[in-house]
């Protein structure tokens, strides 16, 4: 019966001693020690919180960077491609211009070689009139002298005639 | 391998202490002594003491002495636990103050005026003496002391860690105390208490839980002899009243309801339900208070009875036999120091809990 009977001089000495144990270590070892456990939670939450902004703003950086390269490509692209139409496109204009002005000179000297030719012919037909008028004059003369050297002439210049 | 040598030799020097207390017990000093009482010598271990008894050597008594405080209707009276010249059975009067003393069975009570020496009725009750309100400092007092100079040095040189480095990583000491707070906190007091509430009560439960466990563990050290703190009735029943204390301050209106008029049932109900719940409030604290007491003390008493079997069967040859099992109930000894301070912990957090809880229906 003793055992199951509670001595008032333990019970008296337990809550002061327990009292006394929960007041020097509140102050002095729970509040310090659950202060830095749950400070260092705090930092080690927020040290990862801040590192996975890092990544994130580091995958934002080389989604940037991704997209910059890929836009200054499609401007290059577009660039040589402009530049390959303008070389084209000069190259195609040159040769028109080159063959119409090679055209129209062929076509002016066409006209000047044709017209050339025209008082070529024109020059010949009046030298062709002229000396016909003077062989005639000459013929007219001869016969005028002398008829039988005119029928002569007029034989021989027949026979001239017929071997033309 | 070295923690296993640790055990050795620290079961080895358990065990000699044990079979000495029980040899101090047999009084070998004379012959044809009263026969071997494995029952006497169990309770007096079991139970306080007003002199820390070692051991014995040459028949004598090696013991410390520790002072006796009594309060008498002459107010205080101190004296040393020697003066008794290690005397239980009454024999002996200590004159103090002009007041007579004798202790018998760790009992102190103070003779009548005119009575010279004590006597007993056929129950062992003494007839012409009377109990002064007795505020000794006895083995469990002692060594609650010093359990809480052990506490002290621990907890707060854990706190100094924190406190020097600046980077609050836990060294040395700290690392090793740290995951036992953070248990406590993660384990018991966040998810019985809840989220929101469970810091207030950190640190109750926490001197609560070391507090325990301390005592629990000094109870199987051999050179405390097995004092039997945590496994006094006295002991469990103050931390049981303190979770009393703390439960019912800290219960909200909700707990109130729930114990004067069950929300959410019949009226009838509600009257029939009222006295089960308010018996239910105080059962709560005793099943603290048995349990942690019964618990330690059955496995002091578990480890003396196996002992005393050598001095019953008055053989050396049963002592392995004795060892052996000692050895086994004291490696489940040393688990359940933890246990029984965790769950006294967990269940003063559950209550807590239960009381603080916001109505959600």
């Amino acid at each position: 019966m003793d055992l199951i009977t509670p001595g008032l001089g333990l019970v008296f000495w337990t809550v002061i001693t327990f009292l006394f144990l929960l007041i020097i270590l509140k102050k002095f070892a729970w509040k310090p020690i659950l202060g830095a456990v749950s400070e260092r939670e705090d930092g080690i939450v927020k040290a990862l919180a801040s590192a996975e902004n890092a990544r994130k703003e580091m995958e934002n950086l080389h989604a940037d960077n991704e997209r910059i390269l890929k836009e200054a490509r499609a401007e290059r692209e577009l660039l040589l491609k402009d530049a390959r139409e303008i070389k084209i496109k000069m190259i195609d204009d040159a040769k028109g211009e080159a063959k119409s002005q090679a055209d129209k000179i062929i076509v002016q000297a066409q006209e000047a070689i044709e017209s050339e030719k025209k008082a070529a012919m024109a020059e010949l037909k009046k030298h062709v009139a002229d000396l016909s008028i003077e062989i005639a004059e000459k013929v007219v003369r001869a016969e005028l002298s002398n008829k039988d050297k005119q029928m002569q002439l007029v034989d021989s210049m027949l026979g001239e005639a017929k071997l033309n | 391998m070295t923690l296993n040598t640790f055990k050795n030799v620290f079961f080895s020097a358990l065990f000699i202490a044990i079979s000495f207390a029980g040899y101090a017990s047999e009084n070998p000093d004379n012959e044809n002594d009263k026969a071997f009482n494995a029952k006497e010598m169990i309770m007096h271990h079991v139970k306080d003491a007003h002199e820390f008894h070692i051991v014995d050597w040459n028949n004598k008594p090696i013991t410390i002495a520790l002072p006796i405080i009594l309060w008498t209707d002459q107010g205080l009276t101190t004296f040393m636990s020697s003066e008794f010249h290690h005397d239980d059975s009454g024999s002996h009067v200590v004159e103090k103050d002009g007041q007579k003393f004798v202790k018998f069975h760790e009992k102190i009570y103070q003779l009548d005026a005119n009575a010279q020496k004590v006597t007993f009725d056929a129950e062992h009750h003494p007839t012409n003496a009377s109990q002064p309100t007795d505020f000794s400092i006895t083995k469990n007092v002692f060594m609650m002391w010093v359990s809480v100079i052990v506490l002290l040095i621990v907890f707060i040189s854990t706190a100094r860690v924190y406190k020097k480095s600046n980077n609050k990583v836990p060294t040395g000491i700290a690392g090793f105390m740290e995951p036992l707070i953070v248990y406590v906190r993660d384990e018991i007091a966040r998810p019985m208490i809840g989220e929101h509430k469970y810091k207030k009560y950190m640190p109750y439960l926490l001197t609560v839980f070391f507090f325990i466990w301390v005592n629990n563990i000094f109870g199987l050290i051999p050179f405390f002899n097995g004092a039997n703190v945590s496994g006094n009735i006295a002991f469990t029943l103050t931390l049981a009243v303190f979770t009393f204390i703390v439960t019912n301050l800290s219960g909200n209106k909700n707990y109130w309801k729930h114990i004067f008029w069950m929300p959410g049932v019949p009226v009838p109900m509600k009257i029939f339900l009222m006295p089960i719940e308010i018996v239910g409030m105080f059962v709560k604290p005793i099943s603290l208070m048995i349990r942690l007491f019964a618990n330690i003390t059955a496995g002091h008493i578990i480890i003396l009875a196996l002992m005393s079997l050598i001095f019953i069967f008055e053989t050396v040859f049963v002592a392995p036999v004795s060892v052996g099992f000692a050895l086994f109930i004291g490696l489940i000894e040393i688990v359940v120091t933890a246990i029984q301070a965790y769950i006294f912990t967990v269940l003063s957090a559950l209550y807590i809990g239960m009381a603080t809880e916001e109505a959600h229906h």
